[in-house]
């Protein structure tokens, strides 16, 4: 598939340039949305930080279920820009997207895949399963991104965005973020 | 004054408070007691402001007269406005505040823990988001309550002084009239007498743990945020609020 070959059809255009879409062109569409990154943590996708719900196709364009991590997130329609932008560079015309609330989102959507990305980049990724539990409970032991330490210690429950909290290492004494499990 | 349909009124009490909730909060900017707590202030507000978006976009669609949730917000006047009287009291001290955060954080956890079984999707579905995220907040104001009240004579005194300054506005809380009986009737929103002993019940031990003073359950009086009749503080925090869209309507980044 090239950029330029329209995916879909739009009943306001009268020319035969556009198809309909198929199933491989819903893999394709993953394809692509697994490239556009998370503005505030780059090195994590759309798809591995589980905000990309469902992808389908609907009256002739692709369609795309999108949730948000947090009620306030400023970073929401940022993110439906990019993935609207990336999917009509690839080809796919006048891709309509719609934000689902429910189910809520919650970091075990994360994918494993992802979890690793973030480590890399220096989050701790989120510790166990969400449950009412990790909500109202205690601080979990986390582990330091850079040395591995589970000596470590929350700084503040809220770091540079919602999703994350601050946390120091008490052993390279490094300071990380580490995102929280909602 | 125009009245909407029961739940819609009831959105509109929702998302207004969140947004006062989360105006206010944002008055911290640049005055909090230390970095960490400047990000956490700002961090629950922006969530409330991220809850009153949904709550005035179902409102908007209801109302359905070509105002969407921006215009809900910044447009209308405070008789409007149908926010807890609770939320647009001056933020004090760090102590009136915190204080505020609570009562109302426990006034949200439950009514929103209740409204995910609702009758209406849509009321569930925000309600189910804005929970999890108000469970984070209840924590937080429950261990500032904790902190402070137990803390030094002082932080004692400020918080016991805190509590005559707003308790009076907590009869608000579990007001109930007809709309709202109606709604409870269709299983719209919680029965307002069981959503009272919840509130009670979380409120009376954070205060106990805190070795604070419970008052007496407060008593009504002429103010009614439902109704539009407010105090005069919200009026000012509005104008602040509303200032660019009043002078520049429509502008947009
Ligand atoms: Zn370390």
């Amino acid at each position: 598939m090239r950029a330029g070959d329209l995916i879909g059809t739009d009943r306001s255009s009268a020319s035969g340039q556009r198809r309909e879409g198929t199933a491989a062109d819903i893999d394709y569409a993953w394809q692509v949305l697994a490239d556009v990154p998370d503005p505030e943590v780059p090195a994590v996708s759309v798809v591995e930080l589980g905000i990309v719900r469902e992808v389908s196709w609907q009256d002739g364009h692709l369609h795309v279920l999108v949730t948000p991590t947090y009620s306030g997130c400023p970073a929401t329609e940022f993110i439906e820009q990019l993935i609207r932008e990336a999917l009509e560079d690839a080809g796919f015309a006048e891709p309509q997207l719609q934000q689902k609330l429910d189910p809520a989102w919650t970091t075990d959507w994360i994918t494993d895949a992802g979890r690793e990305k973030l480590r890399a980049f220096g989050i701790a990724p989120p510790v166990g399963s969400s449950s009412k539990r990790s909500l109202l409970g205690e601080a979990p032991q986390v582990q330091c991104p850079h040395c591995g330490s589970e000596h470590t210690e929350q700084i503040s429950e809220f770091g540079s965005t919602a999703c994350k909290a601050l946390y120091r290492c008490r052993d390279c004494l490094e300071p990380f973020d580490y995102f929280k499990c909602i | 004054m125009t009245k909407y349909d029961e739940l819609t009124e009831f959105l509109l009490l929702l998302g207004d408070s969140a947004m006062v909730q989360g105006q206010r909060l944002c008055e911290w900017c640049g005055r909090a007691p230390a970095v960490e707590e400047e990000m956490a202030l700002m961090n629950v507000g922006l969530d409330l402001v991220g809850q009153a978006r949904n709550w005035l976009e179902y409102a908007a669609e209801r109302i359905n007269d070509g105002r969407d949730a921006d215009m809900l917000a910044f447009r209308r006047d405070e008789r409007a406005y149908r926010n807890l009287l609770l939320v647009e009291q001056p933020n004090g001290d760090f102590a009136v505040t915190m204080v505020k955060q609570f009562l109302y954080d426990a006034w949200q956890y439950h009514l929103l823990e209740a409204l995910t079984e609702s009758a209406d999707e849509q009321v569930a579905a925000i309600a189910k988001k804005s929970l999890k995220e108000v469970t984070y907040h209840l924590r937080r104001s429950s261990e500032w309550m904790e902190r402070l009240g137990d803390g030094t004579e002082e932080s004692h005194a400020r918080m016991e002084a805190a509590i005559d300054t707003v308790w009076r506005f907590t009869f608000e809380l579990h007001r109930c009239d007809a709309g709202m009986q109606a709604l409870a009737a269709a299983g719209v929103i919680p029965q307002a007498d069981e959503l009272a002993q919840r509130w009670q019940t979380t409120v009376a031990d954070v205060l106990e743990k805190s070795t604070l003073t419970m008052p007496e359950a407060a008593r009504s009086f002429y103010l009614n945020g439902r109704d539009g009749m407010h105090s005069e503080h919200l009026g000012i925090l509005l104008a602040e609020m509303q200032f660019l869209q009043r002078a520049y309507p429509d502008a947009s980044w």
